[in-house]
């Protein structure tokens, strides 16, 4: 089977785009994607977009069709993918598996939501419209399943609640060198520990914000990428898998299965192991998220990656596994369906040696998007084309 | 009023039931939670609520323990005064948050349902 290469990748400025809605979104990081790739969009076979709820937050269907429309790509074969808060990295399966069956020669994917123009209140019920029956009418939100493991986490293995808050620091830090992230500035732990109360122990800095955004990705077969470039990635592993839909029927609150078994069938893919990773980009929509992920990708053993954090292993300029050199969701913003897609855009831009100041030395790099808490995840490895 | 789980042919149970439970076990029995204590695994108090949700909102997942098979839930708390390993019993109400203030279609679920309070 013929690898399958990235040649192309754009992100729209994240945050509060006040007066834009998601087909204008779409559109802006589609037509960059087009042009940052050389690909006309005459070209484009298959076009993905990843989205979860336009229909919930703005009343929009139908998008890819008017995506299609506004990029003159027609008659491009098109298709929405939902999968909640990983639609992102289900775009990224999609467009992979189109050029990998060999039923596009020219997959453009674009991943993107429109949130902000809903109160928190509303934004948060429209995720949390993702849970089971039982769950929804307890209340519960997403913040709260975090409020729920974090409280979990600290007390069982005895980790420091500063360990959250350094990660929360480390990102914020990292997203002041990314001109696209929402937010742009440095947090200190302190500030993040003495911060509102939004899921007891977790406070305002251990969220990700409300984003609008959107992202995109422009992939093809190796031998067609080499039309084109001599310099593009390849995606080398990717898999998708589920936990149960219902969160507290897991046997282990610690452990999320979607991760471990996305992230096993990524390495087996690609055959490579968590040694081999240069730089990852996770899924920090709560800082505990950020320890679920290292552990269950083998960065860590189960219970010991707030060690890793405490120790500086995961800071972008001077540990040995940088995550989220982008700012992560933290800083950068979380527009659901365009995360996952902006993670590769990052790891693509530090493949490439395009991350400008958040530049690292790396070959290979690795995404996990989730979606739900946990209830399904991809894991997409890179590598820079040999 | 009950809180109902579902038993399965394998004997393992589950909160809420499913059509077909681990390893493609049918459904056996339900059995009423609300008789049972339960020891909290975890809780939270969450102050961000959406639409029609109290605020703040305890909530805990706890474990009951059904003739040595243990089952675990989600629910409100009564009081965000517990800590880990409190006993609880559920108090049933009427109406846990308040249907078509959000999202979901009111008629699309029940909403009555079980809180946990310190025995």
């Amino acid at each position: 089977m013929e690898r399958v290469a990235i040649i192309g990748a754009s992100m729209t400025q994240f945050g509060q785009r006040e007066g834009e809605w998601i087909t204008d979104l779409l559109a802006e990081a589609g037509i960059e994607c087009l042009e940052d790739a050389g690909v006309d969009a005459d070209d484009v076979e298959h076009l993905y977009v990843s989205n979860m709820a336009s229909g919930e937050f703005e009343g929009q269907t139908g998008v890819p069709n008017a995506l299609a429309h506004d990029l003159d790509a027609m008659p491009a074969y098109t298709q929405r993918v939902d999968q909640t808060s990983s639609s992102g990295g289900a775009g990224i399966y999609a467009a992979w598996q189109s050029v990998a069956s060999g039923a596009s020669d020219m997959t453009l994917l674009v991943g993107g939501e429109k949130m902000t123009h809903k109160t928190t209140g509303e934004a948060t019920d429209v995720i949390a419209s993702l849970t089971h029956r039982a769950e929804y009418k307890t209340g519960v939100t997403l913040p709260s399943f975090a409020g729920l493991t974090a409280r979990h986490y600290l007390e069982r293995f005895d980790a420091p609640r500063e360990s959250l808050a350094k990660v929360a620091s480390k990102n914020h830090k990292n997203g002041v060198d990314n001109p696209k992230a929402q937010f742009q500035k440095e947090v200190d732990v302190e500030t993040i520990l003495e911060s509102p109360i939004i899921a007891d122990p977790l406070r305002l800095y251990d969220f990700c914000p409300i984003t609008d955004g959107s992202a995109a990705l422009m992939l093809c077969p190796e031998s067609v990428a080499e039309e084109y470039t001599d310099d593009y990635v390849v995606i080398s592993g990717i898999d998708g898998a589920t936990d149960t839909h219902v969160v507290h029927e897991r046997e282990d609150p610690t452990v999320m299965g979607g991760v471990v078994e996305s992230g096993k069938g990524a390495y087996e893919m690609s055959g490579l192991g968590p040694d081999d990773i240069d730089v990852a980009e996770l899924h920090d929509m709560f800082t505990i998220l950020e320890f679920l992920q290292m552990e269950g990708l083998g960065f860590a053993e189960h219970g010991e990656a707030w060690k890793l954090v405490e120790d500086g292993y995961t800071e972008r300029d001077t540990g040995e596994l940088p995550i989220n050199t982008s700012g992560g969701l933290k800083s950068k913003g979380h527009p659901l369906g365009a995360s996952g897609v902006a993670q590769a855009v990052e790891i693509y831009e530090q493949l490439m040696g395009e991350a400008g100041p958040r530049q690292v030395d790396a070959e290979t790099g690795l995404c996990c998007n989730v979606g739900g808490f946990g209830n399904c995840v991809i894991t997409t490895i890179m590598e820079a084309a040999q | 009023m009950t809180m109902e789980a579902t038993r399965y042919e394998d004997g393992s149970i589950s909160y809420p039931g499913h059509p077909r439970g681990p390893g493609g076990s049918n459904p056996a029995e339900t059995i009423d939670l609300s008789e049972y204590t339960a020891e909290v695994v975890t809780w939270t108090t969450s102050t961000a609520t959406p639409p029609g949700v109290r605020e703040p909102n305890h909530l805990a997942i706890v474990e009951f323990d059904v003739d040595g098979e243990s089952v675990r839930a989600i629910g409100q708390l009564t009081t965000g005064d517990v800590e880990t390993g409190d006993e609880v019993q559920p108090v049933h109400v009427d109406e846990l948050r308040e249907p078509g203030a959000g999202i979901r279609e009111p008629e699309s679920q029940d909403w009555d349902g079980y809180r946990f309070e310190p025995v």
